[in-house]
């Protein structure tokens, strides 16, 4: 065999391996959603979106709509907290970072590294801060943890998205005499504005997947709690799947199952929904 | 990018107050950052002053007699997280390459969100997935044939149960695959095609011409990209809990139930309710972690930063 034949053969392996490589990850993901989808579907109706957990926990009935409400509560309280801040850091530091400004490398270097932090400590600490000084696990400590989990991320998609606005529309608004501020808010939040929303959206994905930082702030309950109240304790819909898959009972396991699927059928949508938005309506221009 | 145009017109107050105000909102990351740091140092420091240095180097976590030696949890953190590099990096890297160099565009595009997706599954889908569909497959079809026939091997020998060190590093290698895989992307968008050409010009063949052109530039971002998936691996919550059997074991031999720190603070974090050192010690492993992957973190985002800048 000659050696371009060689050469050919050693290009085909490593090109089959790299096939191999993606069947070996896509293959474990269809399982997931195929498992998901068959054993969760068989429940899946409105009363299980509405209805909290049955008191006795075998009754068959009920469904995750506690849950499915705390993560509304407090996915929202975490976006409402981590968007303004976020965007506007990612303003600072797209917008004010000149040549020798440490504060924005510094701000920029962190935050990068803060999308690396474990979840469980961040609820580790709105636990320490939140739980202990108020005395009682709660709904806002839920949605506070979730909020500085989504900052980091908001501020560097946000950033990116800034950064990708063209530089003309800037200096035709200050050529105007548009003073900076003005700039920023008419027009480059709107122009960046898919772009930030993807982000947005992707952040909202995420917080909405976590449960170890609500175990140590929201806790988990039995109730349905009201849309007023916030300073109790509150499950969500990756708890209530959490709790009830290590539970004993046939019918538990079914109900985390069925809830499993809407969570993975909610964050697959934020997610889609958020990609094509960039596919879609914002064309960078590089 | 920033118009310097500032400097021109005089400044209005409500420049300042704009500027002062989003500086502020920037400000809070790194206030967050190290407030947590802080607190939770501070919340755990009596667990700290108990132990001793006991607390890192200690094997026996017994919250009844208030010894709390996080040894265990650190090795059984640290050997989880290899297992899934192990496994995960050589995937993530070809698929990387498969889809950034060998794929049309327009396929590689779609089969990078569909990688992506991997990451999009909450980690509680993948332990309750990983708990009843995955631990009894590999119990039976792998797990036990490998602890009957490689039994000399000591990570294979006496198996103990499906929720064991490697099940979890198998799902965690399932979770950092696609962000090794989409750093490594990155990473590789980055060299200039005028090597890939040049490689292909002379004749290569398209491995080869990965190999000539496109791994040597990358190598410190695939490192940094390694750092960020070991750094997720060890902080992964639920999906270990579910899977590593909770039970605070150090052992070569990896078919035995081990635990790991963040999936011990979850699961004990009831019990340590009404115990104020108890607590104080969850906290303290907390801190440890926290140490752990703000170390991983930031020697990545260095290694990135260093690689950009060339």
């Amino acid at each position: 065999m000659t050696s371009l034949q060689a050469r050919h053969r050693r290009d085909k392996t490593m090109i089959g391996l790299m096939i191999a490589a993606l069947v070996v990850a896509i293959v474990p993901l269809v399982f997931i959603l195929a498992d998901v989808i068959i054993k969760g579907i068989g429940d899946l109706n409105l009363s299980f979106l509405t209805q909290p957990e049955p008191f006795v926990q075998m009754a068959p009935g009920g469904g995750f709509g506690a849950g499915i409400r705390g993560t509304i509560k407090m996915v929202g309280l975490g976006t409402a907290i981590a968007v303004p801040i976020g965007v506007f850091a990612a303003v600072y530091l797209a917008e004010y970072s000149g040549r020798r400004n440490t504060l924005a490398t510094a701000v920029r270097f962190f935050a990068d590294v803060m999308t690396g932090i474990p979840s469980i400590f961040v609820g580790i600490f709105v636990f320490t801060v939140v739980v202990l000084t108020t005395g009682s696990f709660s709904t806002y400590a839920g949605g506070i943890a979730l909020g500085i989990l989504m900052i980091p991320v908001i501020v560097r998609t946000s950033e990116e998205a800034l950064l990708l606005v063209p530089a003309i529309l800037r200096e035709s608004a200050f050529a105007l005499g548009i003073r900076k501020w003005r700039t920023i808010i008419s027009v480059v939040l709107p122009a960046a504005l898919p772009g930030i929303t993807t982000g947005v959206l992707l952040a909202i994905a995420r917080a909405a997947g976590e449960t170890a930082p609500l175990l140590l702030t929201a806790f988990g309950s039995q109730l349905l709690v009201g849309y007023g109240s916030w300073g109790g304790p509150e499950t969500s819909l990756t708890l209530e799947i959490f709790n009830n898959s290590r539970a004993f009972l046939p019918v538990q396991v079914a109900r985390a199952w069925t809830g499993a699927l809407v969570l993975i059928i909610g964050v697959l949508l934020l997610s889609l929904v958020a990609r094509w938005a960039v596919a879609r309506r914002w064309k960078p221009d590089r | 990018m920033s118009a310097d145009l500032q400097d021109a017109p005089p400044r209005r107050s409500a420049d300042t107050i704009f500027r002062l105000a989003v500086a502020s909102c920037a400000s809070v990351v790194l206030l967050l950052l190290g407030g947590m740091l802080v607190r939770t140092t501070w919340s755990a420091w009596p667990a700290f002053q108990h132990s001793g240095i006991g607390f890192l180097t200690g094997t026996t976590w017994n919250p009844n007699t208030g010894t709390f030696g996080a040894l265990p949890y650190i090795y059984g953190t640290l050997v989880t997280s290899v297992v899934a590099l192990i496994l995960a990096v050589p995937v993530a890297v070809l698929i990387a390459l498969y889809l950034s160099e060998i794929a049309p565009p327009a396929i590689g595009t779609y089969l990078g969100y569909v990688v992506d997706l991997l990451a999009a599954v909450p980690s509680v889908v993948y332990g309750l997935w990983g708990v009843f569909v995955l631990v009894p497959f590999l119990t039976t079809y792998v797990w036990q044939p490998l602890s009957n026939h490689l039994a000399f091997i000591p990570i294979f020998a006496q198996f103990a149960s499906g929720r064991n060190f490697l099940t979890a590093g198998l799902i965690l290698a399932l979770m950092i695959t696609p962000i090794i895989s989409a750093i490594c992307r990155e990473v590789f968008r980055t060299v200039p095609n005028d090597e890939r050409e040049a490689a292909l010009a002379v004749g290569a063949t398209r491995w080869e011409m990965i190999r000539l052109a496109v791994l040597p530039p990358s190598r410190s971002g695939i490192v940094a990209a390694i750092m960020l998936g070991f750094g997720r691996a060890v902080g992964e919550t639920i999906a270990v809990a579910y899977l590593i059997g909770g039970f605070p074991h150090i052992t070569a031999h990896l078919l035995q139930q081990g635990s790991t720190i963040a999936a011990n603070i979850a699961l004990q974090f009831n019990e340590a309710a009404s115990q104020p050192l108890f607590k104080a010690a969850l906290i303290g492993l907390g801190v440890v972690l926290f140490a752990i992957t703000l170390i991983i973190n930031v020697a990545a985002r260095l290694i990135i930063r260093r690689g950009n800048s060339r």
